[in-house]
């Protein structure tokens, strides 16, 4: 009964989607305000609608309802409840329906907090959204249908993946999809922008805040995906360069060109049709994404759904959005002149910078991802891009881009003048100078990988400090208070620059100091792997709810003094039958150890992989920061208030 | 017991990545084989090297890359080796040959055209107005502020 409950309101939700797409736009278009004031009610209900259809699904999950298709196919009564949860969004279905639900949420939000937006543009940017909602609910119930019931239930469901049952994995999607899908209210904004033909400083700070949005859920979404693939994948890598991690990446590149551009638009109205076609862009990388997980055309880890109908209604969606919007692009850009003037040493300049090497950094990400498929389907050539091309093609990228950050930061808008700009920064970067100095004394020398990755990290991290100096005025006295009363929004861009140095810090010293050990040990035994030594105290067999377990147990110390004692684990889940490696390890602020235990050898003991792993935590804690500043930014009253005042009189905007 | 029992039935054929019997003695030509199998695609995975993968295709490409060092071949003449025998898609780095080139291309060809494009707009702009130039409008939203 729950599960028809739900399927009604879904079938109900893409009806009442139909009519927020219709009603609104052409209320909009002929001025007609009761079909405009359609919009928002249409959109919570929608919304409403879609939460009670996904908590039916959830329902189903929890109870372990078998004769629910969806359930019988990826659930288990044994298994745990969080992951019960999770399994409605661990499959093709209910991912599908929790991106419908989360699309309809940010109408929703747009609905309730966009109370300061024009009347018309509102009704717009609701129609544009409820279009998206229309095309997304429609591949739901025609291809996907969650809520389809079996004749014969089964006694046991199939159980969830295992490489899904876990903590870091049960909350990477809606994090992800809040991102993916959160992009679309960006694009509804830039397509409402380009019907209405007017672009102004209102509308890219209307736009800025759900970019924020949207750029910070992802950043939160991909670094859950990294930290997940690091502990469980069993060899501590953090990034491959999977056609399904490019998915995600390509559009939170695109979002944070698109930040940056906006500030352009809002602050110095130029940069404007730019800035548009990134909004379009953005969301247009989300589709593409969508496409590449689930038609399958790209083999990767992560693909649930190969079907080829599937894929070619993704593609069509993409096609239909994406084409549209460019084509009115092109046929509106030329109504969105941009009026802000800026000389060539200036903020606006810099961030120009920043948008091209972002952009490119995006395309170049999607032409490796798409490539052996172009190269086999036009010239019959069956190649692999792998990581050492994007490690070639992408890093110069971000080095770029975190040498040129901190400047950036500090110029002032319109024109800079050189002298101002190296007594902000010169500490800055001798200190980064200095860092680099030292960790290329303590290095090993093999590669500069370590002393260019700590300059770049500890450079944008410095000119994040000097960045919030400067702008704590000139004396001493009060530097603090000045400090505390800066907007939050200044604050954001601090936090969320340090974040980003700090990952590249992460990163590089990882990848350079990183020491490795593989070797066969008895029970008893002690070894040594860098300046550790461990002992394997013992191995036993162990049942866990819905897995069996072999167990391993070391005693960890350093210089004779006990640091951890870590369990590694090899799981087997029986109802799926598969294996999976549960690495120990034990996490530490400037290292990692970890522990992966292996098979029983032919002639006794185990075979055991160690990792020592530098600086690994900085990864993470870096996009976790960047996310923070986000939030900081994202709370800047001047995003809650005034928002809405559109400066009267001047018409100079996009007439 | 039969817990041990099932798990070694259910486990046999699972291997770990790089297995310590598969290391080499020599730790020069082991080094050696690590960067190898880094770059060589494991064909039945997705996407993953051979040298993290835990598939038993994997294990043997890794054996058969350390059976060629030690009997003498250089790095490209292992590679090459594997090419001949699996194809061009066991190649990680993709070559830079035939229409890869524009894969190459790619990268450094569209930077060029994006600053291309920025330094023509930047110099348009400064062009087209002076600095600070005010549009008719402003002027005369201007002229209405000064009359207040």
């Amino acid at each position: 009964m729950v599960i028809e409950i739900g399927h009604f309101a879904l079938i109900l939700a893409l009806a009442v989607a139909c009519l927020q797409m219709v009603l609104p736009l052409v209320g909009a278009h002929r001025r007609w305000s009761a079909w405009m004031a359609v919009a928002e009610p249409a959109a919570l209900l929608q919304a409403g609608l879609l939460v009670a259809a996904f908590a039916a699904l959830t329902h189903a999950f929890v109870t372990s309802d078998f004769s629910v298709r969806l359930v019988a196919t990826n659930s288990h009564t044994l298994k745990p409840m969080i992951y019960k949860v999770s399994g409605v969004w661990g499959n093709h279905e209910g991912s599908m329906l929790l991106w419908c639900l989360i699309l309809a949420f940010f109408g929703a939000l747009v609905a309730l907090f966009g109370g300061n937006l024009p009347d018309g543009l509102r009704a717009r940017v609701l129609g544009v959204q409820a279009s998206i909602g229309v095309a997304f609910l429609s591949f739901l119930i025609f291809t996907s249908n969650p809520f389809i019931r079996l004749d014969v239930p089964p006694l046991n469901g199939r159980d969830l993946n295992p490489l899904l049952q876990d903590p870091g994995l049960a909350f990477h999607p809606p994090f992800l999809y809040l991102g993916y899908v959160g992009l679309s209210t960006s694009f509804s904004f830039a397509v409402a922008a380009l019907i209405e033909g007017r672009v102004d400083a209102a509308w890219a700070r209307w736009v800025r805040p759900w970019t924020l949005l949207a750029w910070l859920m992802l950043t939160v979404g991909i670094a859950l995906g990294s930290w997940w693939a690091y502990y469980e994948l069993g060899w501590g890598g953090f990034w491959f360069w999977d056609p399904v991690e490019n998915a995600s990446f390509m559009p939170w590149l695109v979002s944070v060109a698109l930040l940056h551009s906006a500030i352009v638009v809002e602050k110095r109205e130029a940069l404007k049709s730019w800035t548009v076609l990134l909004a379009i862009l953005a969301f247009g990388f989300s589709l593409i994404g969508a496409f590449i997980v689930r038609s399958g055309v790209l083999t990767s880890v992560h693909a649930f759904a190969n079907d080829p109908e599937r894929g070619v209604y993704l593609l069509a969606i993409t096609g239909v959005f994406m084409g549209g919007a460019l084509l009115l692009y092109a046929a509106r850009a030329n109504a969105i002149q941009g009026v802000g003037v800026f000389g060539t040493a200036s903020r606006e300049s810099a961030l120009v910078l920043n948008n091209v090497l972002l952009a490119v950094a995006a395309l170049v990400v999607f032409i490796g991802t798409v490539w052996p498929l172009v190269a086999e389907l036009a010239f019959s050539r069956k190649v692999s891009v792998g990581p050492p091309f994007f490690d070639a093609s992408f890093t110069p990228f971000f080095m770029a881009l975190a040498l040129i950050l901190p400047i950036g930061a500090v110029m002032p808008w319109k024109r800079a003048r050189l002298g101002r700009i190296v007594r902000a920064v010169w500490l800055a970067a001798v200190g980064a100078f200095g860092i680099a100095a030292f960790i290329w004394m303590i290095g090993t020398g093999r590669t500069m990988l370590g002393p260019v990755g700590a300059f770049l990290g500890s450079w944008v991290i410095l000119g994040a400090v000097s960045d919030l100096w400067a702008r704590t005025g000139r004396d001493r006295s009060g530097r603090l208070r000045r400090a505390t009363r800066l907007p939050r929004s200044d604050w954001g861009r601090v936090v969320a620059h340090a974040g980003l140095g700090i990952t590249i810090v992460g990163i590089s010293l990882l990848l350079a100091w990183e020491v490795e050990d593989i070797r066969i040990a008895e029970e008893g035994e002690t070894f040594s792997v860098g300046r550790y030594e461990l002992t394997l105290t013992g191995v036993k067999q162990v049942q866990g709810p819905n897995y069996l377990s072999t167990q391993a147990e070391f005693q960890v110390a350093r210089n004779g003094s006990a640091v951890a004692v870590l369990r590694p684990e090899r799981r087997i889940y029986p109802v799926a039958g598969i294996p999976t490696t549960e690495a120990a390890i034990d996490n530490g602020v400037f290292r990692d150890v970890y522990l992966v235990i292996g098979e029983l050898q032919d002639g006794g003991g185990w075979a055991v992989r160690t990792y020592i792993k530098p600086f690994a935590n900085w990864i993470w804690s870096g996009a976790v920061i960047m996310a923070l500043g986000g939030a900081l930014s994202l709370s800047d009253r001047r995003f809650r208030v005034a928002a809405g005042a559109r400066r009267r009189g001047i018409r100079v905007a996009a007439e | 017991m039969i817990l041990r029992a099932l798990l070694l039935i259910l486990l046999a054929g699972t291997a770990l990545a790089v297995e310590p019997g598969e290391i080499l003695d020599d730790p020069a030509l082991e080094s050696r084989a690590r960067d190898i199998s880094k770059g060589l695609r494991c064909l039945i995975c997705r996407n993953e090297s051979i040298d993290e993968s835990d598939a038993e295709l994997a294990r043997d490409l890794r054996l058969l890359v350390r059976e060629r060092l030690v009997d003498g071949d250089s790095d490209d003449e292992v590679v090459a080796f594997v090419v001949e025998r699996y194809g061009e898609y066991v190649l990680l780095n993709p070559r830079r040959d035939g229409i890869n080139l524009v894969l190459w291309a790619a990268a450094p060809t569209l930077l060029l055209a994006g600053l291309g494009a920025a330094g023509i707009l930047l110099v348009r702009r400064r062009r087209s107005a002076g600095p600070d130039a005010l549009t008719a409008a402003e002027r005369a939203r201007l002229a209405e502020l000064m009359d207040e």
